[in-house]
């Protein structure tokens, strides 16, 4: 016990109590989000891209909403895409979505060690990245797969670095969905949570140091804000005004943890941003057209040399975290069907046949054409081999690009390595 | 004495050499490169307006501007990280931490982040910075202002650690550092930024003006990472240390009258193994000097090297002089460095067997 006064007032208080969040729903539980404040499509107000941040901060607490239950695209965020750009982001939801789904059973297959599926938050990738230029910088997290597809990576370069095979770029260094792309302006994915933040900001300062045009973004989910890493960016992008666009998906749930244990229950993430001085907007990241249009401001925004922004992406991780989680162990299976802020596939695919542009017949088409896609992807991949089959990278890559050039202890290392392989798989000979 | 391998002799400089100190050294090295290269980036707390606590980088911004040397908010993981981007863009910083003591809040940054770039992009990306950190002790900066963090980096896959222990060095090393494409830790000695210290903490210091391994040549120079330097040649015993330890070794043997050969190793990572395996095979004895806690210690790797590369040579253990494995003490500094006491007594025990 700490020592205190012995006649300090308080002597006849209650104990403290300490709060440990705790979800509204656990397994069995009947799931009723009525609780959650879902605005009316449409009625959010867009203040001009170069206004103060300060005037934004009121949107930290909304939810910018565009398409209604009618199926229809309300208000001043209506970001007036055409019909045809409308079907190139539903294609690359689906594709991202199918590209789940088989990598997913490929997982379950053996074919690889791990897997996470980015389904229900397409949006907050796809959208997003379909509103910036092909050369803006992105610092993902693992769960924007949607970037790659949107930017035309191939989806055998995809699965060949998620079977570590002998075609993978990252030639097995690196686990599964940590992709990078150099031509694709997308950023090495690191394990470690948060740290692309502050590398994203350090990025746009760098773009900005050197006069160029192109701006950075960032995705980050709510329970990774908690890192001290994200109050490094927020305060290095409000200090040197640096063009990045910070996005936070905040999908409910950091593993098994509910966004209450990342401070969610007393601000909105957004909220955070207003904190920092950011211009920041909260919005439905189910809604793929205030995703693209919120993105098009803050993308807007940065590249007039008006500042970085904060996005919230309000949206629901509608699956497990990860191949090796069982979500039916913390939450209730109900919450997925309740979600009030429904799918952002099945939405868009309703406005666009609400708008006339689309029908049943031609998603099932796009449905089988992404599956075939895909399928087609996974059996050239699987040519170069898959997880544990042998087929990977020689021996002594496993030395390279530690440093530019190998130091003599891993010139030694590297030797005693390929004396191991020769006693270890003796039939592999020839190898290097 | 722009050759890697110069000794510092004890010849008089003549007149027409130019003498600075390590601070100078360092501030002229930054001066050269980002000179020579637009796409340096100099940042740091108090380094833009005030030129740095130390003063290393005195003049820069008024001479490059604001956008190219500027101060930070106090937040080492927010530095590392966005020199960490910085490179990823093509940029080539040069972020300062204040102190070594205050570099963990960066260490996912750097160990996560920035060694790993390379091998985990396999090449697409690379973190082609140089971290400065003043570092040591010696100066009665207690727990926080003293430590020697150097095991920490060196165990790290994909880092360099680079210590220089003259003006000379510091420069040639520091261009060096910049220009390497891998990331380095600089560590600079702050107790011996203004003149050798001996160790002998009751003698009044020696400036570097007094020292012919102050005689820097003017503009570019480099001296290659992973190259030691033989300060002194000697057939007795082989003293391996860096930094400050090179002058207090220096003054022990001197005043010893002990034939020691003293290798400043300069860079940790990659390590001049050559230069020290040809040494003790000569010497056939060992002991390793550092002001950092023992255990787990640098001294334990260059201990092992030795002793597995060397064993057949050795005719005696191999010695280590060290800090205690305590924090670095405030009112207790003189019992805890290991100074003239400590490394004599180690000496001896090296030669008695």
């Amino acid at each position: 016990m700490a020592n205190r006064p012995q006649d300090t007032a308080g002597h006849n208080s209650p104990g403290l109590t300490l709060h440990v969040p705790e979800p509204h729903y656990r397994p069995g539980d009947a799931v009723d989000f009525s609780h959650l404040t879902v605005s009316e499509p449409g009625a959010q107000p867009r203040p001009d891209e170069a206004c103060p941040a300060a005037e934004t901060h009121p949107l930290a607490t909304d939810l910018i909403r565009v398409l209604g239950d009618d199926n229809q695209a309300h208000g001043p965020w209506n970001p007036r895409l055409d019909a045809e750009t409308l079907r190139t982001m539903l294609r690359h939801m689906a594709l991202t979505r199918a590209f789940d789904e088989r990598m997913f059973r490929g997982q379950r297959q053996g074919k690889t060690s791990f897997y996470m599926k980015c389904t229900g938050e397409e949006a907050t990738s796809i959208s997003a990245a379909m509103a910036l230029a092909a050369d803006d910088m992105v610092f993902p997290s693992y769960r924007q797969q949607g970037i790659l597809i949107v930017r035309g990576y191939p989806l055998v370069e995809m699965i060949n670095q998620i079977y570590s095979n002998k075609g993978d770029k990252l030639k097995g260094r690196q686990l599964p969905i940590m992709y990078s792309s150099r031509e694709h302006s997308f950023f090495t994915i690191s394990g470690n949570l948060a740290t692309q933040t502050p590398q994203a900001v350090g990025w746009a300062m760098a773009s900005a140091i050197k006069g160029d045009t192109r701006i950075a973004a960032t995705w980050v989910g709510e329970g990774s804000t908690a890192e001290g890493d994200f109050h490094a960016a927020c305060t290095f992008a409000a200090v040197y005004n640096a063009p990045v666009i910070l996005n936070v998906v905040n999908n409910q749930w950091a593993i098994s943890s509910f966004s209450g244990f990342a401070g969610g229950e007393r601000a909105t993430f957004a909220q955070r941003g207003a904190g920092y001085g950011l211009a920041s907007l909260r919005v439905d990241g189910n809604d793929a057209l205030a995703v693209y249009a919120a993105e098009r401001w803050a993308a807007n925004r940065a590249r007039a040399n008006g500042g970085p922004t904060l996005i919230e992406h309000f949206s629901y991780r509608a699956e497990g975290h990860s191949t090796s989680d069982d979500p039916s162990g913390y939450r209730s299976a109900q919450e997925r069907e309740e979600w009030p802020l429904g799918d952002p596939i099945m939405r868009l695919k309703n406005h666009l046949i609400a708008l006339g542009e689309w029908d049943e017949g031609r998603q099932e088409e796009l449905d089988r054409a992404c599956a075939e896609e895909v399928k087609a992807a996974t059996k050239e991949a699987e040519k170069n081999g898959i997880l544990g089959h042998g087929m990977h990278h020689p021996f002594r890559t496993m030395f390279e690009d530690v440093f530019e050039e190998l130091p003599w202890h891993l010139k030694e290392q590297a030797a005693q390595a390929n004396k191991e392989r020769r006693i270890k798989w003796p039939e592999r000979e020839g190898e290097q | 004495m722009t050759t890697a391998t110069a000794s510092a002799s004890a010849t008089a400089a003549t007149a027409s050499e130019r003498r600075i100190n390590m601070i100078e050294a360092i501030n002229e090295a930054l001066d050269i490169m980002m000179d020579r290269d637009p796409d340096i980036i100099i940042m740091g707390e108090d380094v833009g307006y005030f030129g740095g606590v130390f003063r290393a980088t005195a003049g820069l911004q008024e001479k490059y501007g604001k956008t190219r040397v500027f101060d930070t908010p106090i937040s080492e993981c927010g530095i590392i990280a966005a020199a960490v981007g910085m490179g990823a863009y093509g940029l080539r910083p040069v972020p300062e931490i204040q102190f070594a003591d205050y570099i963990y809040p960066g260490l996912d940054q750097l160990i996560s982040e920035a060694a790993r770039l390379r091998y985990r992009s396999a090449g697409e990306y690379i973190a082609p910075m140089t971290v400065r950190s003043p570092f040591g002790g010696g100066i009665f900066g207690g727990q926080t202002h003293s430590q020697s963090p150097e095991s920490l980096f060196t165990h790290v896959a994909g880092l360099k650690t680079v210590i220089p222990s003259t003006p000379h060095d510091a420069k040639g090393l520091l261009i060096a550092a910049i220009e390497d494409n891998d990331p380095v830790i600089f560590f600079e000695p702050k107790r011996i930024y203004n003149g050798p210290f001996s160790g002998y903490y009751d003698q009044p210091v020696q400036p570097w003006k007094a020292h012919t391994d102050s005689v820097v040549p003017e503009g570019y120079y480099r001296i290659p990472l992973g190259k030691a330097r033989i300060v002194r040649e000697g057939e007795a015993l082989t003293v391996l240390a860096y930094g400050t330890m090179v002058h207090v070794t220096e003054a022990v043997c001197r005043e010893k009258g002990v034939d020691a050969e003293i290798i400043d190793l300069r860079t940790l990572v990659p390590l001049d193994i050559e230069a020290i395996e040809t040494s003790v095979k000569k010497t056939g004895r060992c002991l390793v000097v550092h002001e950092a806690t023992r255990t787990s210690g640098f001294g334990a790797e260059l201990s092992a090297l030795v002793t597995e590369r060397c064993f057949y040579h050795l005719e005696a253990p191999v010695e280590r002089a060290t800090g205690f494995d305590t924090p670095y003490p405030h009112s207790l500094e003189w019992a805890y460095f290991p100074g003239p006491v400590r490394i004599g007594e180690a000496i001896d025990k090296v030669l008695a067997e």
